[in-house]
């Protein structure tokens, strides 16, 4: 009997990604059917008021700030978690780890926030340009993917065999190159499942960039330049937006939705494949 | 090259390496603490017994902050009162009444793929379903079961892991006294889970303070009291985001700022206290 009350209570992650996928798609679908697929992809475009919805330059925005992002978080991240597994004093950990996830809790806003008064004065100044820039966004993004890319490379250089370790030392390795040549080939698949699902996080951000990002509707010419993404198209134009507006915005979020369970769903895969 | 010159570069790359490494973890650390000293130092002169009490006025220029203290308290209890027990009865279900299956693997898709959606996304479909298709409009209600979705796959995942840890002894014997599989589940796993359940909660109700994106197009941005789960409200989140972005007023945004780093680095405590007792007890 209390089988079948805790099946349905488990179904609730079922219905609610069926929900979720149902209404963001039957709202957002009837404007991509209406622009078309291609045109809404890749319009140039955006001017709600003359009815053009174009998101290429919003993709071209998400893609540049992530890859930032990426390109500055990954290595750092993973350095770090090479530091708790194999370099820090047991004392050092102790205090590491909490600290990562005070990280992780900080409200993204604030992030936000402090780029801007912070990192988007230093690049105005140091490189200039607006400052509200696909750097900034990017800067504030590696910082917010850390804690992802941190806990799940850990884990997975946690989960390794120790004999894997000692093996390679045993063969007249040094630490690090047992780290280089054994521990990390060993633990890729964790390591890429952690910089797809920080890749992830740094796409679905939204708040946190409105506020560094600058949100022009244009291709970027440098990363100096100010742009808007996938998230801040959103972000942005929800608070007034109505009839097909709002539908564009939905079909944003479609896209949006669609890269995002891509990179889940590779995530998993390659995780699982163990 | 002789096996000394070998030896000689293998260990200053590892000094390389080694310094690297420590680079990265220290200036990781460096900003961390730059961002919340900052927060603090410029946020918390802002902060008095009249900031926390008194209702903001003149969109949140003058005046305290209390409304919407009160509009982050409501929306994250009917969070989580709504996720908990559905992300609890997920993880009993998936620990104790079923072998891995196809069934089993469904739902942790769902439950992954939830964890990975922006909470944007949440926003867009909060918004969509429980503002306009359901008609509970702006509102706490909107807001708390928009949250309630987005952590629920949180709850699932740590009660899941506490329920893991329980061992299986506890069950053997509850069993062989007679108990039936409810009441093991009741009466034993639940007990001694419960110190991990209460970690994932604690967690996800960090995550429902700090969030704006799923929030602000959800449970709206109205600065009043609210006095019913149908009044829109704005959260602390919400609130600073407004400030400081529409530059309404920096002092206001660093004291917010200020009282939500507080929150979480007391909920991160809070904790991990949980966690470091469940492990002691573990062993």
């Amino acid at each position: 009997m209390s089988k079948y009350v805790f099946f349905i209570l488990a179904l609730s992650s079922i219905s609610a990604l069926a929900l979720i996928t149902i209404f963001i798609i039957s709202r957002g679908a009837p404007i991509i059917g209406e622009v078309g697929f291609f045109d809404f992809v890749f319009g140039m475009t955006w001017a709600p008021g003359r009815g053009e919805y174009g998101i290429f330059p919003m993709i071209v925005g998400s893609v540049t700030v992530t890859l930032g992002a990426a390109a500055l978080g990954v290595p750092i991240g993973i350095c770090c978690s090479i530091f708790m597994t194999e370099f820090a004093p047991a004392a050092l950990r102790n205090f590491f780890r909490p600290a990562i996830q005070l990280l992780a809790g900080i409200p993204s806003v604030v992030y936000g926030f402090w780029g801007l008064i912070f990192i988007v004065p230093l690049i105005r100044e140091y490189l200039g340009g607006p400052g509200l820039s696909i750097l900034a966004g990017a800067v504030i993004l590696a910082i917010m993917i850390l804690p992802t890319v941190i806990s799940i490379t850990e884990v997975s250089i946690l989960a390794l065999p120790p004999e894997y370790k000692a093996g390679a030392m045993a063969l007249g390795l040094n630490h690090w190159q047992a780290i280089k040549t054994v521990l990390l080939p060993a633990a890729k698949s964790g390591i890429v499942a952690a910089v797809i699902l920080g890749i992830g996080r740094a796409i679905g951000e939204t708040m946190a960039v409105i506020m560094v990002l600058g949100n022009a509707v244009a291709l970027p010419q440098s990363i100096l330049d100010p742009v808007r993404t996938l998230t801040t198209n959103i972000g942005i134009e929800m608070g007034y937006a109505s009839g097909t507006q709002s539908q564009a915005l939905f079909a944003t979020g479609i896209v949006l939705f669609a890269v995002i369970m891509l990179l889940n769903a590779a995530a998993q895969f390659i995780t699982r494949k163990k | 090259m002789g096996l000394n010159a070998k030896n000689k570069k293998a260990r200053s790359k590892e000094r390389a390496a080694k310094i690297l490494i420590w680079s990265a973890a220290v200036s990781v650390m460096a900003v961390l603490f730059f961002i919340v000293v900052y927060i603090l130092v410029k946020g918390l002169p802002v902060v008095s017994i009249g900031f926390l009490t008194e209702i903001p006025s003149n969109m949140g220029r003058s005046g305290g902050i209390s409304s919407t203290i009160v509009g982050t308290v409501l929306i994250t209890l009917v969070a989580v009162a709504i996720a908990a027990p559905f992300g609890i009865g997920t993880a009993f279900y998936l620990a104790e009444y079923t072998r891995e299956s196809i069934v089993t693997r469904i739902i942790r898709f769902c439950a992954e793929s939830l964890a990975g959606i922006p909470s944007i996304v949440y926003g867009l479909f909060g918004f969509i379903f429980f503002v306009i298709y359901l008609g509970f409009g702006y509102s706490v209600l909107s807001g708390g079961l928009t949250l309630a979705f987005m952590i629920l796959p949180t709850i699932i995942r740590t009660s899941e892991e506490a329920i893991k840890t329980v061992p299986n002894i506890y069950r053997e014997v509850s069993m062989s006294l007679g108990a039936s599989k409810w009441q093991t589940i009741y009466k034993v796993v639940f007990p001694s889970a419960l110190r991990g359940i209460a970690n994932g909660i604690v967690l996800s109700i960090g995550r429902s303070i700090a969030e704006t994106a799923a929030v602000i197009y959800t449970a709206g941005s109205v600065l009043r009291m609210p006095s019913s789960m149908f009044s829109s409200s704005r959260t602390m989140a919400v609130h600073f985001f407004i400030l400081a972005s529409e530059g309404i007023s920096m002092e206001n945004a660093f004291g917010t700022a200020a009282l939500l780093v507080i929150l979480i680095f007391f909920i991160n405590v809070v904790v991990n206290m949980l966690v470091n007792r469940f492990i002691a007890k573990g062993r």
